[in-house]
């Protein structure tokens, strides 16, 4: 890996996450999703695969919810990212976090970042117009601890609250 | 999971000649270009980044009536386009209903067509593949083949191409515009990909170092009489068993022109123009959308575990052709009714 990084050289990624601007200097290997965890040592953002099946890695990018693990860090130079950080505080937590508590939509919590950031962004971008639907554009992110139906009824309750 | 070098490219001609080296691949969204390098499928010497070509990425109209999707859109704008959504509904409801929301937002149109097979014994490298390792056998033929072809297989290779969205495109006979070393070209959509032979390493006939810059749809998006129906294990997040995109002209209570394409079937989108004459000037009832459903299906063979698709594949045609007769039915999300 070491001659590998000498032959690839060393990339600058400007990231503005959560508000902050970052600046990294990563071998173009490095996964968004590594670069939150390793090199930003924001560790909210949780690897489950790491190959874009459970959706664990979802982040805000854009106003668009993608996975981190399937980005290269330097793909997204120049890019706006929202982790789980940048959503809420202990004192004043997201509408869709206090939902969450309010409807048990967590056991373990392991992929409720990336639950989150997804329900954040799908209510963000107004789709999800019926139970049925929700449950598709939130299938990407899988619970193990069987939440699902708490978490279609957390987000149902923050998108009525909007209503 | 190799190291490689990675460029981000200025313009589309300097992506051509940055790519040009052995182990030289493009890098749109990366959804599975990524997966395949981490699983060791695939061993990128160096990525050529083509997001920053604005170019690529915006959705026009053509002076022929027709709309231009730019290869790097991303799945999820295509799908959500007020155009696609108007005059394309069968291509947006194919779209939503592949993938996440989270891969529909970073995998591209042009990397849609270009996404390898997800036959499992091509993800394992540790598994023989004439696909992956051209010679080496393939275990599917008498392994696990559920979700393998039942059309267009051969001796050495039975996987089948897992999009929905390129269902819908060789559905409404969409052209792929590329760009290459020798000049631009376009491809007829059902001449893009290709059958397996006894050369499964190739998914399709794009030449070395050719990258698609546009999907063009033609004008008729058949939006008045369209269904997409999509059978799979578990109804989301899950490539298909058998898909089925049907689009109909009706005219005084007659198909004036059909358009039948199936996915999870075969090597590539499969279309039989034959079956589509089979229908025109017939009325569109169960009894005539299964005798075209014989005809698509008269060369189908299954293996182990998915001869049964052979019949579902049969049932979803006729189903599909019915349920094309009211797309006012159907939503974006919603799961088909068994």
């Amino acid at each position: 890996m070491i001659k590998g990084i000498s032959e690839a050289g060393v990339h600058e990624v400007n990231l503005v996450v959560n508000d902050e601007h970052r600046q990294l200097h990563l071998p173009p290997w490095v996964t968004l999703l590594d670069a939150l965890r390793n090199h930003l040592g924001l560790t909210g953002t949780k690897k489950g695969c790491d190959h874009g099946q459970c959706g664990a890695c979802t982040v805000i990018c854009d106003d668009e919810r993608i996975l981190s693990c399937l980005t290269l860090a330097t793909m997204k130079d120049g890019s706006n990212i929202t982790t789980i950080e940048g959503i809420g505080s202990e004192d004043e937590l997201h509408p869709l976090q206090s939902a969450f508590i309010e409807h048990d939509a967590f056991q373990c919590g392991y992929c409720t970042p990336g639950q989150i950031c997804s329900g954040v962004a799908m209510l963000a971008a107004g789709r999800g117009d019926t139970r049925e639907e929700i449950q598709d554009l939130m299938s990407g992110n899988l619970c193990r601890c069987g939440a699902n139906t708490n978490i279609i009824d957390a987000i149902i309750a923050v998108k009525n609250q909007s209503k | 999971m190799n190291p490689f070098k990675y460029e981000k490219a200025a313009s589309l001609s300097g992506a051509i000649t940055a790519v040009q080296r052995p182990g030289g691949v493009y890098l749109g969204g990366g959804t599975n270009l990524i997966d395949l390098w981490k699983y060791g499928i695939t061993h990128p010497d160096k990525m050529v980044d083509l997001n920053g070509l604005n170019e690529l990425k915006s959705i026009t109209e053509l002076p022929d009536g027709g709309v231009r999707l730019g290869a790097l859109v991303s799945n999820n704008t295509t799908a959500y386009h007020p155009l696609i959504l108007e005059r394309y509904p069968l291509l947006s409801r194919t779209i939503l209903a592949g993938a996440t929301a989270q891969i529909r937002n970073s995998a591209t149109n042009g990397g849609n067509l270009l996404q390898r097979t997800r036959c499992y014994y091509f993800y394992d490298p540790d598994s023989p593949c004439n696909k992956r390792n051209p010679g080496s056998g393939c275990p599917a033929i008498n392994g696990h083949n559920r979700l393998h072809a039942i059309l267009g297989h051969s001796d050495s290779c039975i996987a089948t191409f897992p999009s929905d969205m390129c269902v819908a495109l060789a559905a409404l006979e969409a052209r792929v515009r590329v760009s290459g070393p020798d000049g631009e070209r376009t491809i007829e959509f059902t001449d893009f990909h290709r059958l397996p032979g006894d050369k499964p390493e190739l998914d399709n006939n794009l030449g070395q170092h050719e990258l698609i810059t546009a999907i063009d749809l033609p004008a008729n998006g058949f939006a008045d009489n369209y269904s997409y129906l999509k059978l799979r294990d578990r109804n989301s997040y899950a490539f298909a068993l058998v898909s089925v995109a049907t689009g109909l002209s009706i005219q005084d209570g007659l198909i004036r022109e059909a358009r039948i394409a199936l996915g999870g079937v075969a090597h590539i989108p499969w279309r039989l123009t034959a079956a589509e004459a089979e229908l025109r000037g017939k009325e569109p009832t169960e009894a005539n959308f299964a005798t075209a459903a014989d005809i698509i299906l008269a060369g189908a063979s299954g293996f182990e575990h998915n001869s049964f698709k052979i019949e579902l594949a049969r049932r979803a045609i006729i189903r599909n052709g019915m349920m094309a007769l009211d797309p006012a039915s159907q939503r974006p999300g919603a799961q088909p009714s068994l």
